[in-house]
C-alpha cells in the first residue's frame, strides 16, 4: 500500500501526482499516521498544498504531545507519595522516553502498568486526585475486576482525559500469559522517576495488543510502532532479535513473531540474518491491516468482520464469551 | 467514490465524494462562480449510504470524512446539499489546527474586519449577508479563520446558510440566481443558501485586520454595550471549535485579539435598525 511505502521510503512521494497525494493523505488520516508521515517526508520538495496538510497534522500532534505529557505529569504527582513503580505504556511511553516511535504519534488515553499487589492503593490515589469511573455499572465493574488486565476506565473530571490502570498487558481470559512481574522488573527509569518497558517488552506488548486483543482496527500504526522500536533496539544491540525471542518465551506470547513477520512484509523491518518462516495466515493479517481505499474508506468488509469475530473468540473461552454476551444482551433489553 | 466535487474557499480546499449525483449537482450550481481548483485537498468529505441498502431504499446520507464525529445523524437524500455543507463545516471544525476557528460571521471594508459572533438565532448570518449588499465585503457566515502567527483574519466565504424567516428577507432584495434550492424541514428548519457576490468570491484570498468584535442579539430593544476583554475572551473560547486543541497558540491568538480589538454587544429589534447601528459604530 502507498502509505506503507511512503513511510518506509519517504523519497517515493516525489513521484506522486495530485491524485496520488490526495489518496496518500486520506489513508494516512484514517490510520492516524499523518503527522508521522509529515516527519518522514520533512525536508523533501513536496507540493505546497500537501505541505499545508502535513503542517496541520504536525501542529495537531505537537499540541497532543504537550497534552499527553501533562497528563503523565498529573498522574506522576498523584502517585508519587505511594512509592510504587509506575510503568508508562504505548504512546505516552514513546513520547516520555523521546523514542522515534513517538514522532508524530497521537496519544489517546494514558496507559500505565503497576504491580497487581499495589493496585488498590493506586486506585485510591487516582480517585482522590480527581479521576472518576466512566461507567458506574455493577456488572461492568465486576467483569473488569474478574477478567480484565486493567481497572474499569477512569476519566478526569476537570481535564476530560482517560487513564487506564493496568496490572498486566492482556486480559486474564486470553491464551497468552504475560509475566507482569518480569515486565516491571525489566523496565527502566526515566529522569522523572516514571518507568518504561524494555524495548523487547514494548514490542511484545504492542504485538499482544495488536494480535491477541482486538480486531486490528488502526493496527497499521501499532505495526509502525513495532518497526520503529525494533530498529532502534537493533541499533543498540545486534543480538536484539535473539533477546526478543527469549522475551516472548517468558510471556508465552508468540504473537511477537507474527508482528515481526508482518513488519518485515509491510515496513521492510530488517530481521538481519534471521528468517522467520511465514505462516499461511499472514497474508490475511496483512490484507486486513492494509484494507483502506484512497477515500479513507474501510475496504474488505468480509475480512474485517472475520477479524471482528476473531477478536471476541481470542479474548476468552467460548463458554465465558457466551455468558458475557448473554448478560450484555439482557442488560440492553432491560434498558429498551 | 462515484461522484466528486472539489472546491477551494479562501485558504481551505475540500473534496466531496458522494454515492449519489444529486448532492454534487447542487454543489456545482451553488459554487459555479468559484475558481476551479486542481490542488491536493485539505479535507475529504464523504456522503455515503448510512447502511449499504440505504443507497436506493429510502436513501439516507451519512456524513463522513477524514475526521469523524461518532454520533452525527444521517440526512435524507433530499437534503444532500445540507449534508455536504455540514460535512465541510465538520471537517474544518474537527481537523483545523493552522488557524484559530471562531464560529462567527465576518465582513470587511477598507481592509478592516468586523467579526459577528453569537449563538444560533442571534442573526449573524442574516446580518453578514445584508452587510454584504450594503457596501461591505462578505467574508463568511460560519467561521472566522484567525491566523495565530500574523493576527489577520482570512476569508471563508462559503454561501450563506439562510434559515427560516431570513430567507424571505433576502429573497425580497436579491435576484433568484443568487440562491440555491429551498431545503424544507431540515433539522435546522427551512434553509436556503445565498451565493456571495462575484466581488466577494474574487477577493477570497485577501485577508483583513480585525477591527471590531460584535455580539449581536436579535429581538431586543436597541442597545449597545462595551464588552470588556475578559468577557470577550471567555465568550470567544466558547465560540471556538479548536481553542483547546490549539493549546498555547490558541491562547496567545485569542489574547492578542481581545486586547487589540474592541468588542461590543449589540441588541437589535429588526435588521433595518441593526444595519443603522452597525453603520454608526
Amino acid at each position: 500500500m502507498m502509505l506503507a511505502r511512503a513511510l518506509v521510503d519517504p523519497a517515493s512521494v516525489l513521484d506522486l501526482d495530485i491524485e496520488g497525494w490526495t489518496s496518500l493523505l486520506c489513508i494516512a488520516h484514517a490510520e492516524r499516521l499523518t503527522a508521522t508521515l509529515a516527519h518522514r517526508v520533512d525536508g523533501l520538495d513536496i507540493p505546497e498544498s500537501a505541505a499545508g496538510v502535513l503542517r496541520n497534522a504536525r501542529l495537531n500532534a505537537e499540541a497532543g504531545r504537550v497534552r499527553a505529557l501533562w497528563e503523565v505529569e498529573m498522574m506522576r504527582r498523584a502517585l508519587a507519595p505511594l512509592d510504587v513503580p509506575v510503568v508508562l505504556l504505548k504512546g505516552s511511553a514513546f513520547l516520555a522516553a523521546g523514542l522515534e516511535a513517538g514522532q508524530g504519534r497521537l496519544v489517546g488515553d494514558l496507559d500505565i502498568l503497576v504491580p497487581r499487589d499495589r493496585l488498590a492503593e493506586v486506585e485510591a490515589a487516582v480517585l482522590a486526585a480527581g479521576w472518576e469511573w466512566l461507567k458506574a455499572d455493577a456488572y461492568d465493574d465486576h467483569y473488569y475486576r474478574t477478567w480484565m488486565h486493567e481497572l474499569p476506565p477512569l476519566i478526569h473530571r476537570d481535564r476530560d482525559a482517560m487513564i487506564d490502570v493496568h496490572h498486566t498487558i492482556l486480559p486474564l481470559t486470553a491464551r497468552g500469559k504475560p509475566d507482569a512481574v518480569k515486565l516491571i522488573a525489566d523496565s527502566s527509569a526515566l529522569p522523572n522517576g516514571l518507568r518504561v518497558l524494555s524495548p523487547q517488552a514494548m514490542i511484545v506488548h504492542a504485538a499482544a495488543h495488536l494480535f491477541d486483543d482486538g480486531d486490528l482496527a488502526g493496527g497499521l500504526r501499532n505495526l509502525w510502532d513495532i518497526d520503529r522500536v525494533f530498529r532502534a533496539g537493533l541499533d543498540d544491540d545486534p543480538a536484539f532479535l535473539t533477546n526478543m525471542a527469549k522475551e516472548a518465551d517468558a510471556h508465552q506470547l508468540d504473537s511477537m513473531f507474527r508482528a515481526l513477520r508482518l513488519a518485515e512484509l509491510i515496513f521492510a523491518t530488517p530481521l538481519v540474518f534471521h528468517h522467520l518462516e511465514p505462516e499461511w495466515t499472514d497474508s490475511f493479517f496483512a490484507a486486513r491491516l492494509l484494507a483502506r481505499d484512497g477515500w479513507g474508506r474501510p475496504t474488505r468488509p468480509l475480512l474485517r468482520f472475520a477479524f471482528y469475530a476473531r477478536s471476541h473468540l481470542i479474548r476468552m473461552p467460548v463458554p465465558l464469551l457466551m455468558r458475557h454476551l448473554f448478560t450484555k444482551w439482557r442488560k440492553a433489553r432491560g434498558r429498551a | 467514490m462515484k461522484h466528486r466535487f472539489d472546491v477551494r474557499v479562501g485558504p481551505v480546499t475540500f473534496r466531496v465524494g458522494s454515492a449519489w449525483r444529486s448532492p454534487v449537482a447542487a454543489l456545482e450550481q451553488l459554487y459555479a462562480d468559484y475558481p476551479p481548483t486542481a490542488s491536493i485537498p485539505d479535507y475529504t468529505v464523504r456522503l455515503e449510504p448510512d447502511k449499504p441498502w440505504r443507497r436506493l431504499i429510502r436513501p439516507s446520507v451519512a456524513i463522513r470524512g477524514d475526521h469523524i464525529l461518532p454520533d452525527a445523524l444521517p440526512l435524507p437524500l433530499a437534503q444532500g446539499l445540507l449534508a455536504a455543507e455540514m460535512g465541510m463545516n465538520l471537517q474544518l471544525a474537527l481537523g483545523e489546527r493552522r488557524f484559530l476557528l471562531l464560529h462567527a460571521a465576518s465582513v470587511e471594508k477598507d481592509g478592516q474586519g468586523l467579526i459577528l459572533t453569537g449563538e444560533s438565532g442571534s442573526g449573524k448570518s442574516t446580518l453578514s449577508a445584508l452587510l454584504g449588499v450594503n457596501g461591505w465585503r462578505f467574508m463568511g457566515d460560519e467561521f472566522v479563520l484567525l491566523d495565530p502567527e500574523s493576527g489577520v483574519m482570512l476569508p471563508f466565504s462559503r454561501p450563506v446558510s439562510l434559515k427560516n424567516a431570513s430567507i424571505a428577507a433576502l429573497e425580497a432584495i436579491l435576484p433568484d440566481s443568487r440562491f440555491g434550492p429551498r431545503l424544507l424541514g431540515t433539522p435546522k428548519g427551512d434553509i436556503r443558501h445565498l451565493k456571495p457576490d462575484v466581488a466577494a468570491i474574487a477577493a477570497m484570498d485577501r485577508p483583513a485586520t480585525p477591527r471590531l468584535i460584535l455580539f449581536p442579539r436579535f429581538g431586543f430593544e436597541a442597545a449597545v454595550r462595551d464588552v470588556p476583554p475578559g468577557e470577550a475572551f471567555v465568550r470567544l473560547t466558547q465560540a471556538s471549535t479548536n481553542y483547546t486543541t490549539l493549546g498555547e497558540r490558541g491562547f496567545d491568538a485569542l489574547t492578542r485579539l481581545v486586547t487589540s480589538v474592541p468588542a461590543k454587544a449589540l441588541d437589535y429589534p429588526d435588521t433595518v435598525q441593526a444595519l443603522k447601528m452597525v453603520a454608526s459604530l
